[in-house]
């Protein structure tokens, strides 16, 4: 998979802050939800070296930590793009078609739902109904979103963003 | 906070927000005009938060502070027209509002008087110009809001308006009231749970204040897994109060001091102001010691869901607030005796919850009287797919599915032909078009396959393949089956192949048997509510549409020309000019010819993606249903 082997990039102050909220959260019952939910926060994922220091400062075991990380959805084992981009499969998007527009941008990037491209810059997920069914499809990139998108959009989306890079590095 | 107090605030305010519902409503409101901007996810997206504040901009500069009260509300249902704003007293509905209208409507409306006709939505202003009201456009007529009574009428940040509109009148007559006489009314009223089941609310009442414990909880299944459905998103983010009230309500009646509310970290707007209000409830009063001066504790705590489908069902909710892995266990015991760390828990939906407090208020006659027979009140639904009048909707159980897809929602787009509605999302079945006189409740939708499910209600057109449909519907559930038992594991993923086998046109007709079969199987042998109504897609599918499948098979052919093994795309060469654009806009590089020759697509390269067919300007291009 794609991204999976991008390196780990925490900080000693990322550290200094999970370990801190760990402290805190230790105490309280049913602890590991709120800590993981606070990890991904932190760090946009929660890579291997992350799952580690929550295993270890809740005193519960790795393959615990790790089996609920791979439960629920909203957790991310692999780093996000610069962008963030999501395409809606709920029922009312996905009967408005937005099944080929998420095979477009699979297509376009290179990159299956859950992943992001190698330069970091973009990563893809399907999500569920984001609540704005009136303007299916949907697609969203860090929040901002694009209604009644056709499949014939998505390179200018796109573009739209990789020129905002090529004019910050140049 | 006290009795006296409340009604001092309900005297205060409860003028303005009388004046925010009636079409030319009286004006003994504090305020020349009102201002209502919808906050709710739809119009959100559309950035209404900067209509809202280039308003606050606009009211500020033309020295309109203190004769216009500018408020941001829930949403308020017509969400297709978003982002929406309402002036009252003349109820004008501003649809698809844009930043640059609003100086237009502070100038016109505001200053001016005289409402910005051109801006409003078609269907409030009649032939002769005259504005008519908004309660009497089809999309609002046949609805009757109570679950949604504060949606897209009050500030949902601010406590005071939610008690102008009677809030927390319903906790105080409960709080005089015998525990017994509460959940009586709650069980006359035949309110029955919205969370999909439809399990008699008041019956679940009694079975937790019957359980004998030192500690009992209350919780809010506020998961709302449905994928294209956001009712109890949009209680929340524009009422959190009515769910704070009516938990507290049920706390006291059967015995709690203590409530949860589960709700998915992807509303981050819903638990923003639900964290506010739990805060301004607290800061009041309302929630903590002795509320009410009534000698009863309560107190709420959010806990956040991490998108898992399985999450919403009971048992599974209860093991995820604990912070594990949130598989499902067998019931009994049921949760009113064994819950959230093994104490009695009441577990009611956003939606149930939402019922409360009215039919504390107004007894539980007054609430039966709405319905069917065996199903009372009103449902919300999410009108989602291929209709006009996208959006939320609230009707008396028994109305029509005919009424809510062609009057409500105003019908199919484009002209299409009605095909499906899909109710109960991935538990749930679809209704084809001959049952489209059906009125809708829990046991009508059962009996032809389907499911009242939470309220997602996506409509589909001839242009959907319905193959295609319960694939989509098995390809979740083969992703949400928590893995715990076979049947759900591995018979969701076998029929998910067999799905795909069909639509690749590789099936035979006696696949279809096999299917049959290994749907009951997955039915009758699964531990939960997933894995036994993951196969209602397909069977209802299969019962309405197997036609559909057999084309599929046998003649190798998509009729909806959806399933891409199946079409395959032609340019007329008769048609086409060589203009070459086909070709330079392929991805797949598939297109082959030269310059003012005839093109041609190679099938081998295409991967179908339809791109070449509506760039073409000699509309040579065409899909081809059909395996050549
Ligand atoms: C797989 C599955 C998912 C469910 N998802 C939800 C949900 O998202 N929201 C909900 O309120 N109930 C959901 N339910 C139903 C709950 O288990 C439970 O019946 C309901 O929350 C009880 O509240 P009610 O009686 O007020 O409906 C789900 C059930 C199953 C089996
Ligand atoms: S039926 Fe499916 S979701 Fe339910 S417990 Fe079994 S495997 Fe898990
Ligand atoms: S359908 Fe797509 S891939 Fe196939 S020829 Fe047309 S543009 Fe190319
Ligand atoms: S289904 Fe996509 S926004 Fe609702
Ligand atoms: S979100 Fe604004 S009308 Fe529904």
């Amino acid at each position: 998979m794609k991204g999976s082997n991008l390196p780990f990039q925490g900080t000693v102050e990322q550290e200094r802050q999970l370990r801190d909220k760990l402290a805190e959260l230790k105490p309280q019952g049913g602890a590991l939800m709120p800590a993981l939910q606070y990890a991904q926060e932190l760090y946009g994922y929660l890579p291997y070296e992350v799952q580690k220091i929550i295993a270890e400062e809740l005193n519960v075991t790795l393959s615990d930590v790790y089996g609920v990380a791979t439960f629920y959805s909203q957790f991310s084992l692999f780093p996000k793009g610069k962008y963030q981009i999501g395409i809606c499969l709920g029922t009312a998007c996905y009967v408005n078609g937005s099944g080929e527009i998420y095979d477009k941008l699979r297509n376009i990037l290179g990159i299956e739902s859950g992943e992001c491209t190698l330069d970091r810059m973009f990563s893809l997920d399907a999500t569920r109904c984001v609540g704005c069914c009136g303007m299916a499809p949907v697609m969203t990139v860090n929040g901002d979103v694009y209604g009644k998108v056709k499949a014939d959009d998505v390179e200018g989306i796109l573009s739209k963003y990789s020129a905002k890079e090529s004019k910050n590095n140049g | 906070m006290d009795e006296k107090t409340l009604r001092k605030i309900k005297e205060r305010l409860g003028s303005d927000i009388a004046a925010r519902q009636a079409h030319l409503a009286k004006q003994n409101a504090r305020f020349e005009r009102q201002v209502l901007v919808c906050g709710g996810s739809g119009c959100s997206s559309g950035n209404s938060k900067k209509i809202y504040d280039e308003f606050a901009r606009e009211i500020k500069e033309k020295s309109l502070i203190g004769k216009v009260n500018l408020v941001m509300t829930g949403c308020f249902g017509l969400c297709a027209l978003g982002p929406v704003v309402i002036i009252y007293p003349e109820g004008s509905f501003y649809a698809n509002v844009k930043l640059e209208h609003v100086e237009e409507i502070v100038d016109g409306h505001l200053v001016g008087g005289k409402p910005v006709k051109q801006l409003l939505y078609k269907e409030t202003v009649n032939e002769n110009g005259e504005i008519t009201p908004l309660a009497d456009t089809d999309f609002y007529r046949k609805q009757s809001r109570l679950a949604l009574r504060n949606c897209g009428v009050i500030d949902p940040e601010n406590i005071e308006e939610y008690i102008a509109r009677d809030g927390y009148f319903a906790l105080l007559k409960a709080l005089n009231m015998p525990r017994g006489k509460i959940i009586e009314e709650v069980s006359d009223s035949g309110l029955r749970g919205r969370g999909g089941a439809g399990f008699l609310t008041g019956r679940k009442w009694k079975f937790t204040y019957d359980a004998q414990s030192d500690v009992k909880y209350v919780a809010c299944n506020a998961d709302e897994g449905d994928p294209g459905a956001f009712m109890d998103r949009s209680v929340l983010e524009g009422d959190p109060h009515v769910v704070l009230e009516a938990m507290s309500i049920a706390a006291y009646a059967v015995g709690a001091n203590h409530g949860f509310i589960y709700v998915r970290a992807e509303y981050p707007v819903a638990v923003h102001r639900l964290q506010v209000a739990i805060k301004q409830s607290r800061e009041v009063g309302l929630l903590g010691k002795n509320i009410l001066n009534k000698n009863f504790d309560f107190d709420i705590e959010i806990r956040l869901g991490a998108g898992a489908f399985v999450c919403g069902e009971e048992t599974a909710l209860m093991t995820s607030i604990e912070g594990k892995r949130g598989e499902p266990r067998p019931r009994p015991p049921f949760p009113a005796v064994k819950g959230l760390r093994g104490k009695p828990t009441l577990l009611n939906n956003v939606e149930t919850y939402a019922n409360i407090p009215q039919i504390i208020l107004n007894g539980s006659k007054w609430f039966s009287s709405v319905g069917t027979e065996k199903s009372k009140g009103t449902k919300v639904f999410a009108l989602g797919g291929k209709i006009h009048n996208t959006g939320l909707v609230e009707v008396p159980m028994g109305t029509s599915l005919r009424e809510i897809v062609y009057e409500i929602g105003g019908g199919i787009p484009q002209g299409k032909a009605f095909k499906a509605a899909q109710t109960g999302g991935p538990s749930g079945g679809c209704i084809p078009a001959e049952l489209i006189d059906t009125e809708i409740d829990y046991e009508s939708l059962q009996s032809i396959g389907s499911m009242m499910g939470s309220g997602g209600l996506i409509v589909m057109d001839e242009d959907n393949c319905m193959v295609d449909i319960a694939k989509f519907f098995l390809e979740f559930t083969v992703d949400e089956s928590c893995g715990k038992c076979t049947p759900c594991r591995v018979g969701t993923k076998r029929l998910y192949e067999m799905l795909c086998k069909i639509t690749d046109g590789k099936a035979t007709l006696e696949d279809l048997d096999k299917m049959e079969e290994l749907c009951h199987y997955i039915q009758d042998n699964s531990l939960c509510g997933l894995g036994q109504s993951a196969p209602n897609p397909v069977l209802s599918t299969l019962k309405y549409y197997r036609k559909e499948y057999e084309a599929h098979i046998v003649d190798k052919v998509c009729p909806a020309g959806v399933c891409k093994s199946l079409i395959r795309y032609e340019i007329d060469p008769d048609k086409c000019i060589g203009c070459n654009l086909c070709a330079r806009n392929c991805s797949a590089n598939a297109i082959r010819g030269t310059v003012k020759k005839p093109h041609v697509i190679d099938p081998e390269a295409c991967i179908k993606c339809g791109i070449c067919e509506t760039v073409c300007r000699f509309k040579a291009i065409k899909k081809v249903g059909g395996k050549k």
